[in-house]
């Protein structure tokens, strides 16, 4: 294994749920994602619509990590916060330790109100990830995973259903 | 990094497809793109150039199927074969959980799979993780071409550990499939031995 899996327990994930749905409402926004830095969507609250928040959270990850390389190359660590400005529609986001708050916003809200909101919850955020990171390593290490009984032939059997 | 939501069921793991510029990387995912059912994936993202080279990446979700009450999703990214595309190759890695290898089986093209094969092991190395560890495929693509040469010199100069040797025309999708299961199950069997 390249590295120790995050387990996301159903309390966590409802505790992170609640988090996005107060700064959707604190923020005035239409939509709130929490995104891997790996690219891996977390969690979502607000107006989805059409939007393919599987290919936003990847997007996201991808536009961090860019910039993350041209901070480097100019001698900063990172850029903690990106904002892409729309006519209609806009997008903050924030770097959270190994998360990323992406946040979509609209003309009910601005991007000042957005950041600010996003950094109130920041705190929480980080440690709520912190204790889930924590977590996971004592799953890892407890042998209880999930996966640790799976068969070859339920690895196969996962093939042939899905007829790769 | 493989990402376990208990609350959605869902298990995440990140494939990416590395190797030399025009070997096929795009192709592959193409292929995966166009022949499976509309409910298993997600939209096949590409930031190109103007010219169809991969710019940063290519993206797709893929949804195989569900192992112990687990959906199992893939997310499957390439990377962009050009040299001096580097530092964004590099980034692609981060947090990955297998690796596929597609080697250009042209004479010409060798010398570009080693220094490619070297690079990746470079890059890996920049992000903590050690090729032979790492679940990992070679494929050995382009199969259909008049001047390839034959697998087992290719496989001398670039097998590293024994891993699965897939021959491949990924233009007309030969080998696609199994390359990406080759990967696939390494993953999860990885997921077994990680507790």
């Amino acid at each position: 294994m390249a590295e120790n899996p995050i387990l996301l327990r159903e309390q966590r994930f409802y505790q992170i749920k609640a988090l996005l749905a107060r700064l959707r409402l604190d923020a005035a926004a239409r939509l709130v994602v929490l995104v891997d830095k790996d690219g891996q969507q977390i969690a979502v609250h607000g107006e989805q619509g059409d939007v393919d928040t599987t290919s936003l959270a990847s997007l996201a990850a991808g536009n961090v990590a860019a910039t993350g390389g041209m901070a480097k190359l100019i001698g900063e660590r990172e850029f903690p916060t990106l904002s892409h400005e729309g006519e209609r529609e806009s997008i903050h986001i924030s770097l959270i330790g190994r998360v990323l708050l992406v946040v979509v916003f609209d003309e009910r809200s601005s991007l000042g109100l957005v950041k600010l909101r996003s950094k109130q919850i920041s705190h929480e955020l980080a440690s709520t990830f912190a204790e889930i990171e924590r977590e996971s390593r004592v799953l890892a290490a407890s042998n209880t995973m999930p996966f640790n009984e799976i068969t070859d032939d339920e690895i196969d059997s996962l093939f042939s259903e899905s007829q790769l | 990094m493989t990402f376990i939501n208990y609350a959605s069921k869902e298990i995440n793991c990140k494939i990416v497809y590395y190797g030399p510029g025009l070997c096929g990387k795009t192709t592959n995912l193409q292929h995966i793109y166009d022949s499976t059912a509309p409910q298993a994936k997600g939209k096949l993202i590409s930031l190109a150039t103007e010219t169809d080279r991969t710019l940063f990446f290519d993206f797709m979700p893929l949804e195989l199927g569900t192992v112990r009450g687990f959906k199992t999703r893939f997310h499957l990214y390439t990377v962009p074969g050009q040299v001096f595309y580097e530092a964004s190759r590099k980034l692609i890695l981060k947090g990955v959980d297998g690796v596929v290898f597609v080697a250009d089986s042209q004479e010409e093209r060798m010398d570009a799979n080693i220094e490619c094969l070297y690079n990746l092991e470079e890059n890996l190395r920049a992000h903590g993780y050690d090729l032979m560890k790492i679940p990992y495929v070679l494929q050995l693509n382009k199969r259909d071409l008049p001047n390839v040469i034959a697998a087992g010199q290719i496989v001398a100069e670039l097998q590293r550990k024994g891993e699965p040797v897939i021959e491949a025309v990924a233009s007309s999708g030969v080998g696609v499939f199994d390359t990406l299961k080759a990967v696939a199950k390494q993953v999860l069997t990885e997921l077994r031995g990680a507790g």
